[in-house]
């Protein structure tokens, strides 16, 4: 029961709270991108690693130890503090010693022997995997350049377009020209054609009517010629005829 | 001229014999805190001597002797009872 008291009084309490504050403003009070930048392309991994003397002491303690003891002293401390142990049987000496230094210099003297091969071997793979990737990179590279190229060849083909258009132009005017001549042709062969029909009916009215007027003519002087001139006609033609006879004899 | 640095942001090789143990007690040894600091130990580490394109043997050597390091200490208590001498 009191649980439930508990749990009725809570809206109560968050309802006093103040109102909960808008996502967006949420964000703008909590500061981002506080760290430094991430570069992109990230550093690449450093050649060497930290020196390290004799496989276990890095190069910093003798570097440390340079300005007060010089060059021997770490191995002066080295010394002593082996002798410490040892006399002091803080070390102590036991079956375990055998078996560390049989193990010990059997490592040592692999490691001494394989070592710079294995190293080789290691870099190779390592050379190998990278210059897959840089493979990569330089090969997609090649691409986007490629089509660069093409796409500036394009763009100069764009330029062209003033000439492709003036053709076209020219084309479909030499069209209108050729069309309009036509055309034009046939507009005087049709005129030609109208007034030659005109000159043709002149000549055939007049040539009719020159004809009409000599048949008329003739008709009308045949008619006119009556039998007694007829007569007179001949007798005089028959003289003529004597006399042209006589005079060409 | 050189700005005044407080104790606990100095690195621990520039703190002075004398404020040693003010130095250690203004760590922070929250869990979180622990937590932070063998991260941050570990990266150190990392970054300096096995993330590089040619390491070499000194990155694992040291590992594998602070280990045999470590393991004897913790043997010590075992290993006293095969001393040669008793006083020394």
């Amino acid at each position: 029961m009191l649980s439930r008291l508990v749990l009725r009084a809570a809206p109560a309490a968050l309802r006093s709270l103040p109102p909960p504050v808008t996502v967006g403003v949420l964000h703008a009070t909590r500061p981002l991108h506080t760290s430094k930048q991430h570069l992109a392309p990230l550093p690449p991994l450093p050649e060497k690693g930290g020196e390290v003397r004799h496989g276990l002491i890095p190069e910093e303690f003798f570097q440390f130890l340079y300005p007060k003891t010089g060059v021997t002293g770490p191995y002066m401390l080295g010394t002593g503090l082996i002798l410490y142990f040892l006399s002091k049987e803080i070390y102590v000496v036991n079956h375990e010693t055998v078996a560390a230094v049989c193990i010990l210099s059997i490592l040592i003297y692999g490691i001494k022997k394989f070592g710079p091969d294995v190293a080789a071997f290691a870099d190779k793979l390592n050379e190998e995997k990278l210059a897959k990737a840089q493979a990569v990179k330089n090969e997609s590279i090649e691409g986007l350049e490629a089509a660069i190229e093409q796409e500036k060849k394009e763009q100069w083909r764009v330029e062209g377009r003033s000439y492709l258009f003036d053709a076209k132009r020219n084309n479909i005017a030499m069209l209108l020209e050729a069309n309009y001549r036509e055309r034009l042709l046939t507009v005087y062969n049709e005129v030609k054609k109208r007034l030659d029909y005109q000159v043709a009916m002149q000549n055939l009215k007049r040539q009719k009517e020159q004809d009409h007027m000599i048949q008329w003519v003739e008709k009308s002087v045949v008619q006119s010629i009556t039998p007694q001139q007829q007569k007179e006609s001949i007798a005089k033609c028959i003289l003529d005829l004597k006399a042209l006879s006589k005079t060409a004899q | 001229l050189c700005a005044a640095v407080l104790l606990k942001d100095m690195k621990l090789l520039d703190v002075k014999l004398g404020q040693l143990p003010s130095w250690v007690a203004m760590r922070d040894f929250t869990p979180g805190g622990i937590l932070g600091a063998i991260r941050r130990g570990y990266n150190r580490y990392y970054n300096k001597y096995i993330d590089v394109r040619k390491g070499g043997l000194g990155g694992i050597s040291m590992v594998l002797a602070g280990y045999v390091l470590i393991s004897y200490i913790w043997s010590y208590s075992h290993l006293k009872h095969e001393r040669r001498r008793k006083y020394h």
